[in-house]
């Protein structure tokens, strides 16, 4: 009795096998370290790059561990102390030139026959390894907007070509335009040519105080995608934004319906990072006002570079920002000028052949727009009967020209403006083509900064807390349930190596909370043995063969733990489905440790005492 | 441990055959205490706990740490101890009059709250420049963050909406593991403890942030596992004990569980012992929650829990067995 057969035996060696396997690399902590990559991809990094870092680096009195290329072609020196990685940095900068992106970051020190084999440690979260995590929020509604000022200056044009006069009347709704006409004619036939060029928009008429009115307005579907798509925009410029930075495995991710969020682990220049990723920008295209331009139909603007300098624009906005696939500085071959090369998208690319088209010769301009924090507003809100305060941060939209140049034929999606003064000129105009790319501005709502030093601190309580619980926890079973507690005790370190392992494989990450949440399984994993012993310990109270009590115990025990675990998990599977940070580092723990101790309960458990008591005569059990 | 009570042996048979009046060997050898004798007294106890609890959440209200209020937070780390009640007066003269500073962890870090949502991120970096520019020698900023106003009051819904959605899920599974009059009392147990819990959090003040409802919410799991242990014992006996009222048969189960209920109790609270001396400051509110809600929670999957099943009539019909089980029985 009590015997599994072999095969069973085999499968949960196997298991635990795998599992020690996978969680070995934890054994492994990173180097702090400094890499070295080229801005353009087809530069290749090469030794002389490494020898110039390396001595950037001894002049500046920083120790070095190693100094090597990586596989992906980047120079990658590892450092003894992470104290050294932000002098290091500034030291290669300073050294090597603006040509290339030193970034900080994490080496892995994973031998290579566990790399190999594609173990790799736990990734751990910035309260651990200590970094940066932003929230911004995207004002989505800001690309709804802007779109429908795009679709105005569309429909002027289409009333224009058909001599229809009308008025905009004032209208509060982002998402809708309202003609007025001065007769019943005109109205029914604005709206038939309206239908038929805005074939996505919703064109209704109405009769008010003797005005014939036209009204357009975009469906909520179509709002929602505009949302959906300003969001996802915004997530690639970010990204971009990011690669910039040229922090090694960041984290962007979008998070709720119009909030994205950045995690730069390791220590971060945290002032610079905010610069790059806050540039909260966007472009629109224009075309220079004619001199003849009848008044309204045109706005003027100031130079971003020269004060005082000004120029009229069209109201019309040909494309925005975000239409911009890349813009890169350059210098010409023939000339020796320097321009800048901007690509659009394919829809970017067809409004700017249709607008070109016909203006050869006219002046387009850049417009640069820029959302600046001019302090809060109280608003104040009926909650619940009760007059509630809350600050509301506002913002004001700043618009400048940043380049007016003459168009010399019809333009695609790929273009270049020349005649720029000098090569700075042109990479300053570039940077901000690039990061006026995105279709919504968007501002910062969280920042959570961990210095290094209290990543540690954390890592060092964590283990310790983790490791005093578990030995109080392995003497009490020993002490109460003797051979089966020992027996007990082995399944439950196995328990944690096989958490830590579907961690790392999984490339979940392991928080502060992540750990009280291991703490909190140990605890629970405990029940589970706790369980099924009592319950032996009962069945040969009531007079039950050891062997019998054996089998029953662990049989009749299996409900309750089924039962309380499956409950446990329904908890730590909402917390994770609906939770964020903390609480999602701690569902993930919580609900992963669970089913390992219910593995290591029930199954490890019971090979382990099979394999003790299993076929034997038995007269008495050590429990 | 009082573990040693699930042991008790010799004499037992009899009082637990007389009470039992079957003679049936299956509870012979563990002495039934009872429990139920003082479920009106628990039942008064736990009015209490609750209403005083209720009460301090409406007059105390609760301590809503950055995370929920919105604001900004440095953690500082002077080169040698340092002075709160200056640190203040520099904040003050700094401007940041609602600012507070307080020792956190050991007598040279600070931590610095600045309420009120100004929507700014840089405040947090400009304060703690400023304080270093005012202190002779070297400050560490060990930690920033900043939590704009929406943030928190998403947050604040999303952990309700959570716990709303756990609860639900937990009744629907009760319900259909055992029947509803379990689901009940297992959810007014897990009410009963996270009540408690938060209204502990209020009457002391102490700060309630993200990880102190992760604890919240890992105290329903806990709580939640301990009353299914009990409840799959009274399910079990209800089938197997033929005689006997409904109260005779939960203080069967309870005595069968107890040693079961101790063990974990107090090997789950001897890690959490080692979470609140050694797990550090950032996680104090986690542990105090979980140490409290532990306790709680076994006293709450025996007197409430356990409870509820007799103020809600359950009877042996309520549990129909599966012919199967039947046999079993008989079995020696």
């Amino acid at each position: 009795m009590n015997r599994y057969p072999l095969w069973k035996y085999l499968a949960i060696f196997l298991c635990v096998a795998l599992g020690v396997f996978y969680a070995l690399p934890n054994l492994y902590p990173d180097d702090p370290a400094i890499q070295v990559s080229s801005v353009s991809s087809s530069v290749e990094m090469n030794d002389g790059h490494l020898k110039q870092a390396v001595a950037a680096l001894e002049e500046s009195g920083v120790s070095i561990k190693d100094a090597e290329i990586s596989e992906r072609g980047n120079v990658l020196i590892r450092l003894n102390s992470n104290e050294d990685q932000l002098p290091g940095k500034a030291a290669i900068s300073k050294k090597l030139g603006h040509d290339y992106v030193v970034a900080l970051n994490l080496a892995p020190t994973t031998p290579d026959w566990l790399s190999s084999m594609g173990a790799s440690p736990m990734k751990l979260g910035l309260d651990l390894s200590g970094g940066v995590h932003f929230l911004l929020q995207v004002d989505s509604m800001k690309a709804v907007e802007t779109r429908m000022d795009i679709y105005a200056g569309e429909m002027r044009t289409a009333l224009r070509k058909e001599r229809l006069r009308y008025r905009t009347v004032p209208n509060p709704s982002p998402t809708s335009r309202e003609l007025a006409f001065s007769d019943a004619e005109a109205q029914s036939k604005a709206r038939s040519v309206l239908a038929k060029e805005f074939p996505d928009l919703t064109v209704d008429t109405r009769e008010s105080n003797g005005r014939f009115l036209v009204t357009v307005r975009m469906t909520e579907q179509q709002v929602r995608d505009l949302e959906d798509y300003a969001i996802k925009q915004n997530l690639t410029t970010v990204r971009n934004r990011v690669n910039e930075l040229g922090v090694a495995e960041p984290l962007v991710q979008r998070q709720g319906r119009n909030h994205i969020v950045v995690e730069l682990p390791g220590v971060q220049d945290t002032a610079e990072a905010k610069r790059i990723l806050g540039k909260t920008a966007n472009l629109e295209f224009r075309l220079a006002a004619g001199y003849d331009a009848a008044p309204g139909t045109y706005e003027t603007f100031e130079f971003r570079s020269q004060e005082g300098r000004t120029a009229n624009l069209e109201r019309d906005i040909i494309l925005t920002g975000d239409q911009v696939a890349n813009a890169r500085s350059n210098v010409d071959a023939q000339t020796g000028s320097p321009e800048v090369n901007i690509t659009l998208d394919s829809r970017g690319g067809e409004l700017m052949t249709r607008a070109t088209r016909t203006n050869v010769g006219r002046g387009m301009s850049v417009l640069f727009i820029e959302q600046r924090f001019i302090g809060n507003r109280t608003e104040t809100k009926m909650v619940d009967g009760e007059l509630v305060e809350t600050l509301v941060p506002m913002y004001r939209e700043d618009k400048r020209i940043i380049s007016l140049a003459t168009i010399q034929a019809v333009l695609g999606s790929s273009f270049r403006i020349t005649g720029l003064d000098s090569r700075a000129e042109s990479s300053e105009l570039a940077l901000l083509l690039r990061a006026g790319s995105l279709a919504a501005p968007m501002h910062f709502v969280e920042e959570r900064t961990v210095g290094p030093s209290l990543g540690k601190e954390n890592i060092r309580m964590g283990v310790q807390s983790t490791l005093i619980g578990l030995a109080a926890i392995m003497l009490f079973m020993v002490v109460v349930y003797r051979v089966f507690g020992l027996l007990a005790n082995i399944s439950l370190i196995l328990n944690l190596t096989l958490l830590m392992s579907i961690m790392s494989m999984l490339g979940a990450t392991l928080t502060m909370p992540g750990i009280a949440g291991i703490v909190l399984t140990l605890g629970m994993a405990v029940d589970a043995n706790v369980l099924i012993f009592s319950r032996i310990r009962e069945e040969i109270k009531n007079g039950m063969s050891p062997q019998r009590a054996i089998s029953e115990g662990f049989d009749r025990a299996f409900v309750s733990i089924f039962d309380g675990n499956i409950t446990t998990l329904i908890v730590g599977v909402v917390l994770y489905a609906i939770g964020t940070g903390p609480v999602k580092g701690f569902a993930v723990t919580l609900s992963l440790g669970i089913l390992t101790s219910m593995f290591s309960a029930i199954l490890i458990n019971r090979a382990l005492v099979n394999m003790v008591y299993g076929g034997r005569q038995l007269k008495k059990l050590s429990i | 441990m009082s573990n040693d009570d699930s042991r008790l042996e010799a004499d037992s048979q009899e009082t637990s055959s007389q009470e039992n009046g079957s003679g049936k060997k299956m509870f012979g050898h563990t002495r039934v205490i009872n429990f139920m004798k003082y479920r009106t007294l628990a039942t008064v106890f736990s009015v209490v706990l609750l209403l005083g609890s209720i009460g301090s959440l409406f007059v105390n209200g609760i301590n809503f740490g950055l995370d929920f209020t919105g604001g900004t937070l440095v953690e500082l780390s002077y080169e040698e101890a340092a002075s709160v009640p200056e640190i203040r007066n520099q904040l003050e003269q700094l401007g940041h009059t609602d600012a507070v500073a307080q020792e956190f962890g050991s007598a040279s870090d600070v931590l610095i709250r600045i309420p009120g949502a100004e929507a700014d991120v840089n405040l947090g970096s400009r304060v703690a420049k400023q304080l270093d520019d005012l202190y002779d020698g070297d400050i560490t900023v060990k930690r920033v963050e900043f939590v704009g106003p929406q943030v928190g009051e998403q947050l604040r819904d999303q952990g309700g909406l959570g716990m709303m959605l756990a609860l639900a899920l937990v009744m629907l599974y009760i319900a259909f593991r055992f029947q509803y009059k379990f689901s009940i009392g297992a959810v007014v147990a897990l009410a009963h403890d996270a009540i408690v819990v938060l209204g502990l959090f209020s009457l002391l003040g102490l700060q309630f942030d993200l990880t102190v409802l992760a604890a919240i919410l890992a105290v329903i799991g806990y709580s939640l596992n301990d009353t299914i242990i009990v409840y799959d014992r009274v399910r079990e006996n209800f089938r197997k004990v033929r005689r006997g009222t409904p109260e005779d048969i939960i203080n069967i189960s309870l005595s069968q569980t107890l040693g079961r209920t101790l063990a974990t109790s107090g090997t789950t609270m001897m890690v959490l012992f080692s979470l609140f001396f050694l797990g550090g400051e950032t996680i104090h509110g986690f542990s105090t929650a979980l140490l409290v809600g532990v306790g709680i929670g076994t006293y709450s999957s025996i007197y409430i829990a356990s409870n509820m099943l007799l103020y809600l009539n359950v009877t042996r019909e309520d549990l129909i067995p599966p012919p199967k089980e039947e046999d079993a029985d008989e079995m020696p």
